[in-house]
């Protein structure tokens, strides 16, 4: 049965009819139709799936889409300036050469802007610990910690 | 399927009263479902934005830490990392930093699993379970609580509100330990948690500890304050090990063998007792010990 609510993504409010029971990840790629989201495991393991709720990292897949009512949930679609420009996080991953085949790149950079965010200058150590709940199975990691280094101290 | 959010307890209450499941961060009810362990209930309660229930608060001798407070704040509040520290090392280990964001200590406590990381220091740190339904309020001790894998004493109206802890005496320190295979996303292979109270001259005038992961239940062990009592904490790690290892009743599965989880168990009490002395000596060892002193999976 489905019932109606209002989801605030990327700063816009969308009315949304479905049954409660929907994840987050379905509700954003299906009735919102941003589909920068990735569903990997769909299980809670690899991270492609990462948004932010209150600016705050959660695995999308295993979160009640209706529980983030109220709340300010952010997409890869949301973290741009301005259209057609590059976050820093991506553009240092592209240049880094920690995109390959780009499926976990949404959820990688998801994790690294929260943790940018309440820490302006991480350790190496720091950084692999905010992408610890990001599986990527093409790049070893080491171009991927090397773009968020170098986004770090650029900033 | 109906999804509801309280604002207050009372809201909470009224909705358990009427047959609703209370949901917090939905890491292990909503991954559940998934994995299809058990299907999401018919009615939910979101408790994640009662205010009351995400207060950590000192009061006459105790801490009473709200049912809603996530990993993340456990294992940053500054007095739990200095005062109860065995709990915050545990908040440092869960899942990922999405896990510890909206993973709560109500929910770790409530779900029961044996090889739930907070459950251990809970124990030996003297915590017990605040519960409340519309009609009452109970504390229980949590063994009194957990009944069995998944399994609880808890009515399904009542909410727990907090977990209260007795103040730590000075010359106290604890610590939680955990053998696992990767550093993160991870669950324990076996854990173990000791909280140690110090003479002045070093040796250990009391103490307790915890086991994660060998019994249908997080178990303390028995006998562990007579034992080392008296004791420089160095001498009483072989004790402790063995006493650890023979209480020990642990399952095999694929993530470890009845035998490696009994050996194993003896090696995590001995390592969870040194970095406990070590803290009640004032010696400063950051959270998680694992990732601090080595233990566990290397990077
Ligand atoms: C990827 C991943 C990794 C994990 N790693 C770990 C780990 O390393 N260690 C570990 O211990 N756990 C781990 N977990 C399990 C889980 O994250 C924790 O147990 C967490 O603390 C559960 O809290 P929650 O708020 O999400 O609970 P929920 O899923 O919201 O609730 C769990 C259960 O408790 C009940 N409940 C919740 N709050 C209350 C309350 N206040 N009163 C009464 N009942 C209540 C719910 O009805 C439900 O039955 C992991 C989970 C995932 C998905």
């Amino acid at each position: 049965m489905s019932e109606t609510y209002e989801l605030e993504v990327n700063g816009v409010s969308y009315p949304i009819s479905a049954a409660m029971d929907r994840s987050l990840l379905s509700i954003l790629r299906t009735e919102v139709g941003l589909t920068g989201t990735k569903e990997g495991c769909d299980d809670c393991e690899c991270g492609a799936c990462m948004v932010l709720i209150d600016d705050q990292p959660v695995n999308s897949c295993s979160y009640l889409a209706a529980q983030a009512q109220g709340r300010r949930v952010t997409t890869i679609e949301g973290i741009l300036d301005g259209e057609n420009q590059l976050h820093p996080l991506q553009r240092n991953l592209l240049d880094e050469g920690g995109v390959q085949c780009g499926f976990c790149t949404p959820g990688m950079i998801m994790s690294a802007q929260a943790l940018l965010a309440r820490n302006t200058s991480p350790t190496q150590e720091e950084i692999r610990i905010g992408l610890s709940g990001n599986l990527c199975r093409c790049t070893g990691y080491q171009r991927i910690l090397a773009a968020v280094e170098k986004t770090a101290t650029e900033a | 399927m109906s999804l509801a959010i309280a604002n207050s307890i009372d809201d909470v209450l009224t909705a358990l009263a009427g047959g609703a499941r209370p949901i917090a961060g939905g890491t292990d009810l909503v991954v559940g479902a998934r994995q299809g362990k058990s299907p999401l209930p018919e009615s939910l309660i979101a408790i994640d934005r009662v205010p009351a229930l995400s207060t950590i608060e000192q009061t006459d001798g105790h801490v009473r830490i709200g049912a809603g407070v996530t990993h993340s704040r456990l294992m940053s509040d500054p007095l739990l990392v200095e005062r109860y520290t065995g709990l915050a090392d545990a908040a440092a280990l869960i899942g990922s930093p999405s896990t510890r964001n909206v993973g709560t200590i109500g929910g770790n406590v409530m779900n029961a699993s044996p090889a739930m990381d907070t459950g251990a220091p809970l124990m030996t740190l003297g915590a017990i379970a605040e519960l409340r339904s519309v009609s009452h309020t109970r504390q229980l001790a949590l063994s009194d609580l957990w009944t069995g894998p998944g399994q609880t004493s808890a009515n399904p109206d009542e909410l727990c509100v907090c977990i209260v802890i007795p103040q730590t005496p000075a010359y106290s320190g604890s610590a939680y330990v955990r053998l696992e295979y990767r550093r993160a996303m991870e669950i324990a292979v076996v854990g173990a948690a000791a909280s140690v109270v110090l003479t002045e001259d070093g040796t250990i005038a009391s103490g307790r500890l915890a086991m994660t992961a060998v019994a249908p239940t997080i178990v303390e062990l028995v006998g562990a304050s007579e034992a080392m009592t008296g004791m420089a904490a160095v001498d009483a790690a072989d004790v402790i090990a063995s006493l650890a290892s023979d209480q020990a009743v642990p399952i095999s599965d694929l993530r470890g063998s009845d035998r490696y989880r009994r050996h194993t168990i003896g090696v995590m009490a001995a390592r969870a007792l040194d970095a406990a002395a070590r803290r009640a000596g004032g010696e400063r060892i950051g959270v998680p010990v694992n990732r601090n002193l080595g233990i566990g999976a290397a990077r």
